[in-house]
């Protein structure tokens, strides 16, 4: 069970971000966690979005190169140590962890983690076997 | 397989015998241009160099350039070196980067610029059994007249077909079974194309061997062109400053293209300085035309970038060889004391997986020359891992040091992201010169 994330290539000048968020909101997307990579000269911006095949066709059209990644989504405690138990299940099983970002839920007193690894099916199936829940796009939604 | 010479006296001959042949040639050439062409005449002696001073090629340095300026300058008639009742022929060039340039021919000449085509023809396998069919334009163009004559010599059925009218073209190849075909290699894709939408397969095409020049072509559509007609591609060079297509030809090993050099001598020099480059090393190539009587130029600067290379050839040719060339010298940067061409940029990025799509960008911090080379990624090689990305800049960087031998910065760039005006990229923006 996998979640879609929208990447997006932009160009590390001023109001490039504005713009990507200026067009995701005239078509009213929503966008659920995001997360940021920047080198010097360009970035790669990571997006949850509610509705992904909208952003990606208005996003293509702008001229923005996309690529729609499946990573992992972990329901987790939002406590102390819950975030590290389920690193802690990959690292055992020697998956390695590409990049991760976090956010938190509205209306649940639970946090997100979404995980990029080289091997999506193992690292579900490990995170399973720990007990971990797993969120598709459709929960996405819900959130 | 059998080799097969046109004159294969003069293609086998060894060094040291064409080097005496060549001597012989040139300082009777020079006499001649010294007494007939005030416009030359008056260039060595602004350089003080008199005919006797060239007592063989060993003195070629002596001899002052010709450029395409000089041609600019001294048009229509003040190159040439025979009186005008003795040409029987005018060629001219397109006139895309400036005046046009007149070239004119005596029968000799004609008869000296055929035998070029014949010996291409030959290379290439042709015999008097084949069936030429040249698609070069005829006219002031010198491709069409050029192979058409040597076509002619060489005795080949020869179908001056000139270039367009594709539906006609193939007619006529099918129906007349044209075994040999000459014309840009463009022209030659094209057709391909048109035979395979017409269902022709590559064993279908008469076609054994295409002799195509007259433009920059890679080796990517040489396999290409070979593939969809079932054929071997030879590639020809010429200018019509020295007569025409012919003045070096392809052979089949197809490592580059062997000189007519009894009829035209080669110097590779140094575009910056001048300087006589030696054998093997890249620079800017020049000839001189030993035999030419109408319009004979000395050490006339081409501002094609090539090597040259006296390996044996397994042809058994002794002719020498230069490579396809590499660029203009019009398009030339030098970078941190380096020369680079674009052309190398765009080679570099096709064998390494990339559309041609870049932008150069030359700077100077510090007193240094930044170098660095902005890329269009193919939707396809997008990643959402910033170390992968950066991992293809280096690998592509690596690449570009090994052909270039400096390093550039390169940054990978959104598709369509540089910027066009007219549908053309520019390719270079050297920062410098605003300095």
């Amino acid at each position: 069970m996998s979640i879609k994330q929208l990447t997006v290539f932009v160009e590390n000048k001023q109001g490039t971000m504005v713009a990507i968020t200026d067009t995701l909101a005239k078509h009213n997307v929503n966008i659920r966690a995001l997360s940021i990579a920047e080198t010097e000269a360009f970035g790669i911006l990571r997006l949850i979005v509610n509705d992904e095949k909208t952003a990606e066709k208005i996003l293509s059209e702008e001229g923005y190169l996309i690529k729609i990644t499946d990573v992992i989504g972990v329901k987790i405690g939002d406590e102390p140590g819950k975030l590290s138990a389920a690193l802690g299940v990959l690292d055992r099983a020697r998956i390695n962890l590409e990049y991760l970002y976090a956010f938190m839920s509205r209306t649940e007193k639970h946090a997100y983690v979404v995980l990029r690894v080289e091997d999506n099916a193992a690292a579900e199936a490990e995170l399973v076997g720990a007990g971990f829940h797993l969120i598709a796009d459709a929960d996405v939604l819900k959130l | 397989m059998s080799q097969n010479y046109y004159q294969k006296e003069i293609e086998t001959m060894p060094v040291e015998e064409m080097k005496k042949l060549q001597s012989d040639k040139l300082v009777k050439q020079v006499k001649h241009v010294y007494d007939n062409v005030p416009y030359y005449r008056d260039l060595m002696d602004q350089k003080g160099v008199k005919p006797e001073d060239i007592k063989g090629i060993e003195d070629l340095y002596k001899l002052p350039f010709l450029t395409k300026a000089d041609l600019r300058d001294a048009y229509p008639y003040g190159l040439l070196a025979k009186p005008l009742e003795d040409c029987v022929r005018i060629q001219s060039t397109s006139g895309t980067t400036g005046r046009r340039v007149v070239a004119f021919y005596t029968q000799k000449d004609i008869d000296l610029w055929e035998d070029c085509c014949a010996r291409a023809i030959v290379a290439a396998g042709g015999t008097k059994a084949d069936v030429c069919q040249v698609a070069y334009g005829y006219g002031l163009f010198t491709g069409g007249p050029g192979l058409n004559g040597g076509s002619h010599r060489v005795g080949c059925l020869t179908l001056p077909m000139s270039s367009g009218n594709t539906e006609r073209q193939i007619q006529f190849m099918m129906d007349l079974n044209a075994t040999i075909i000459c014309c840009t290699p463009s022209y030659a894709a094209y057709i391909g194309e048109s035979l395979k939408e017409q269902g022709y397969k590559p064993e279908d095409i008469p076609l054994k061997a295409g002799i195509f020049g007259a433009e920059p072509w890679t080796e990517e559509m040489r396999r290409g062109i070979e593939q969809t007609l079932g054929i071997k591609a030879y590639d020809i060079y010429g200018l019509t400053e020295t007569s025409g297509p012919g003045v070096s030809f392809e052979c089949s090993e197809q490592t580059g293209m062997h000189i007519n050099e009894d009829h035209f001598l080669a110097e590779i020099i140094d575009p910056e300085t001048g300087e006589v480059l030696p054998e093997g090393e890249k620079g800017e190539l020049v000839f001189t035309s030993l035999d030419k009587e109408a319009f004979p130029l000395l050490r006339y600067r081409t501002r094609d970038i090539c090597v040259l290379s006296r390996k044996k050839c397994s042809c058994g040719r002794t002719l020498i060889k230069m490579a396809k060339p590499m660029g203009r010298t019009d398009d030339m940067l030098i970078i941190r004391g380096v020369n680079v061409f674009p052309s190398q940029i765009e080679t570099v990025l096709l064998n390494e997986g990339y559309q041609p799509n870049y932008q150069i960008i030359v700077d100077r911090e510090n007193n240094t020359d930044t170098f660095d080379v902005n890329v269009e990624m193919n939707p396809e090689q997008f990643t959402d891992k910033v170390s992968q990305i950066l991992a293809m800049e280096k690998s592509l960087a690596n690449a570009m040091k090994t052909m270039l031998g400096i390093n550039p910065k390169i940054h990978l760039v959104a598709p369509k992201s540089i910027v066009r005006s007219e549908g053309k990229a520019v390719r270079v923006i050297d920062k410098r010169k605003l300095i």
